[in-house]
């Protein structure tokens, strides 16, 4: 774990317990999850009982306590969205991927989170992938989203393993022609 | 801009950006909303800009990104001035025509206009469309007269005037009087009447008082407050202000759910904007008040809408609410006086200081007034961000602004106020929007979540969705509340498996009551309203799953059978290359048949077949 993004967010809140949730945020926004690591340093540094550090990033939605997939599918399920078929998304992302919601593939590739509400209602369906929001969504082109992925990723590796052995020297990294 | 040290300095600096405005004649509106950016309209305001450039024509014509115009299914939109020409679903492919032909040439682009879907006519202009004609736009209008990011915008259309006239001209009991005779109520959904509110917090003694702006909308399927925290966030800040004046707070906290990174960014951007022209910090405008405020990021918990939790995640704890034995505008934030009100009811505040509370108070019904905004979405076919005069009729929402159903279904009822409210029948529909009306059919307004219904929603499912959402949402604290959500979803689940029995509905409102009596706070003292009135509007449906084990809209999988109609299966194969679980199988051209082993009955196919061919029963 890098801990120089923590000593930033740590910096001048010393002691200051009510700040536990501001610096959760941050380290969640950071990092992409909570790591325990974390929780021990911003105890020691807030002064909050480790125990407590815990129960908050427990407690509240938005902290997760393990990393999530390089891709996060995010199935809205707000009332609007759940009248629309939510539901239908949430069994064809689970389908697909073999995952169940804050679950993440073998791969590492996927995680799918399933959360309350996105704040889009008018354009239900909703679902969103690294954030960036997909609207009217069905199960068709939910499909054809991760499949999009995982279809790019398959060519990137590709291209780097070609690139890799084009490369004069072999496969020593240090070798590159730049 | 210089710091504005006196009033005058406000008014000063106002007219001059008007006059600023006013000398660029054309501006071209584009909505950079949330629901808009998620259909790329940053895409098209960035086309749009770059055409201005090569056209030559930035100095000619203004581009104002703007926050939600409400009609988020349209999106893109923009709103082209003077003429009021309203475009929809714009790509960035249209930014050529939209400068070179409307904007230069005056000519309108008729694909670009907005189809009535009842009429089926092209319409020219946003103040004829159907969805805006029969709103009340008091609060929404403003999103479309400025930059959320431009403090400049906001002032230049008369922002912090209200503040300037509070704390220059009247006494905060003044204040307090004039609220509490426009009659304004709690936004949030409790109703509870504002001036009151502010009298016992400005009542009670203190060293240090604090406002907080509530806009940790965990209503799912609502988003009005976003909307307006989103699109005018000096608003909002200008209504905490007066409030912090009237009840004698010197700090204020804007408490944003962070699901909304948008909002958390405009509003601190306004509050870095306002510190900087010294609106807020020491001695405002000249006059002794001092105030500031911090935006603070919420952690995603629905109970956390509760007052007491809200405080208690402020203060960097676990969101779980206290009793309110002694109320929190005299011991609330670190134990001092706090009054807390919800984005909507503080964004109300400024124009009732301008224009009176008369004025205010000249709409709506005898104990609710002013307007408010709904979040209409569901199954109709204008959803978006809608505001009306209290009083308006259900069915002129969901009608007249909302167009009615899609599809050619029937609409079912309609569920207001969220999690806490309850589900309306057809019948029901000439109900006004009214704090107590709704109240006494069983549901409320709640924050103005408003989801549309047909006849394939199951209302038994409703009521499980509802009670599942708040049985994962329970803070755990109370027993009430833990237990018996996770009771009555049992029983419901019971119901929609085909377990249930007749028995259980006597027993479930039993159980409802007591959750009801004897939770400590909102969260447990409204959970049951959502089974309840389906119970009390919709009790063939429960009887159905009871007694025929069937659910007549073929929602709930164990009570239904999927299958194919070979009649109408052409054997195109999309529903072999849909099913997720292998469960579909045919010749090519030949109709297919549907294993029940394997079918998870998720109803993918049934989207996917375009036919029609796929069958519950």
């Amino acid at each position: 774990m890098n801990l120089s993004k923590l000593e930033s967010i740590l910096k001048g809140r010393n002691s200051q317990p009510h700040q536990l949730i501001e610096v959760l945020q941050d380290v969640q926004e950071s990092y992409g999850y909570i790591p325990e690591e974390a929780m021990r340093e911003i105890s020691k540094t807030l002064g909050v009982p480790l125990i407590e550090v815990y129960r908050v990033a427990s407690f509240y939605k938005a902290f997760k306590l393990k990393p999530t997939g390089k891709y996060v599918i995010t199935i809205c399920n707000g009332t609007a969205c759940h009248v629309r078929g939510a539901q239908l998304l949430l069994d064809q992302a689970m389908g697909q991927l073999g995952i169940k919601p804050g679950d993440v593939t073998d791969d590492g590739m996927f995680s799918i989170e399933h959360v309350n509400c996105l704040g889009a209602c008018a354009l239900g369906p909703i679902a969103s992938g690294n954030g960036s929001f997909l609207h009217h969504m069905t199960p068709a082109k939910l499909r054809k989203f991760i499949e999009t992925i995982r279809h790019e990723e398959t060519e990137e590796v590709n291209n780097a393993k070609a690139s890799h052995e084009r490369r004069p020297g072999g496969h020593r990294e240090t070798a590159s022609p730049r | 801009m210089p710091k504005l040290a006196t009033k005058e300095d406000l008014e000063v600096i106002g007219k001059q950006l008007l006059l600023d405005r006013k000398k660029i004649n054309k501006t071209i509106i584009v909505c950079g909303g949330t629901g808009c950016k998620a259909s790329h309209s940053q895409d098209v305001i960035e086309a749009i800009n770059q055409e201005l450039t090569t056209q030559e024509m930035d100095s000619s014509v203004h581009l104002r990104m703007t926050g939600c115009h409400g009609f988020c299914e349209q999106g893109p939109i923009a709103v082209i001035e003077p003429g009021n020409i309203f475009y929809c679903h714009i790509t960035p492919e249209d930014a050529h025509d939209i400068v070179t032909r409307t904007l230069q040439n005056g000519e309108v682009i008729e694909r670009l206009l907005y189809t009535d879907p009842v009429s089926g006519r092209k319409i020219r202009t946003e103040s004829e469309i159907p969805f805006y004609l029969a709103q009340d736009r008091q609060l929404l209008s403003h999103n479309r007269e400025v930059n959320p990011c431009s403090i400049e915008d906001y002032i230049a259309v008369g922002g912090y005037t209200a503040l300037a006239k509070a704390i220059n001209s009247l006494s905060p009991e003044e204040i307090i009087h004039e609220i509490k005779v426009s009659g304004l109520r709690g936004r949030g959904g409790g109703g509870f009447p504002t001036g009151r509110k502010w009298a016992e917090c400005s009542e009670a003694s203190s060293d240090e008082k604090y406002v907080i702006c509530n806009a940790d909308e965990g209503d799912p399927g609502a988003y009005m407050d976003r909307c307006v925290l989103e699109g005018n966030p000096h608003l909002v800040i200008e209504g905490m202000m007066i409030g912090a004046y009237a009840v004698g707070a010197t700090k204020g906290y804007i408490y944003v759910r962070n699901e909304y990174p948008l909002a958390v960014k405009h509003a601190r951007f306004a509050v870095q904007q306002a510190r900087k022209l010294g609106l807020l910090g020491e001695n405002i405008l000249g006059s002794s008040f001092s105030f500031d405020v911090d935006v603070a990021r919420g952690g995603g918990a629905f109970v956390c809408g509760e007052s007491t939790a809200l405080m208690a995640s402020l203060e960097g704890k676990v969101g779980e609410p206290r009793p309110k034995d002694v109320h929190t505008v005299v011991d609330g934030l670190w134990h001092k006086p706090t009054t807390l009100n919800n984005v909507e009811t503080w964004a109300n505040v400024p124009s009732i200081i301008l224009n009176g509370a008369n004025w205010f108070a000249s709409k709506g019904t005898k104990g609710s007034k002013g307007t408010k905004i709904l979040s209409l979405t569901g199954r109709i076919k204008n959803t978006g961000l809608v505001e009306v005069a209290m009083g308006t009729p259900i069915r002129d929402v969901v009608f007249n602004i909302g167009g009615g159903a899609t599809d050619g279904k029937a609409i079912k009822a309609v569920q207001t106020g969220g999690p806490s409210g309850g589900c309306l029948p057809v019948d029901k529909f000439d109900l006004p929007v009214d704090f107590d009306v709704l109240y006494e059919a069983g549901s409320m307004i709640g924050s103005g979540g408003m989801v549309v219904m047909d006849e394939s929603s199951c209302m038994v499912d409703v009521a499980k969705y509802f009670l599942t959402f708040l049985q994962d949402e329970s803070c755990g604290m109370c027993v009430p509340c833990r237990l018996g959500i996770d009771r009555m979803l049992e029983i419901i689940t019971d119901i929609t498996e085909g377990r249930g029995t007749l028995e259980q509905l006597d027993l479930i409102e039993e159980l409802a009551d007591t959750v009801t009596q004897t939770s400590l706070c909102g969260l447990g003292k409204t959970a049951a309203n959502p089974v309840l009135s389906t119970l009390r509007y919709f009790r063939e449906e429960y009887e159905a799953h009871i007694n025929n084990k069937e659910c007549p809209a073929g929602v709930c999988k164990a009570l239904i059978e999927y299958s194919i109609d070979p009649e109408k299966c052409t054997g195109c194969g999309r529903c072999t290359l849909a099913c997720i679980h292998g469960a579909i199988s045919g010749e090519k051209k030949e109709p297919h048949v549907i294993n029940p082993e394997l079918c998870q009955k998720c109803g993918i196919c049934r989207s996917e077949c375009k036919h029609e061919a796929i069958q519950v029963r």
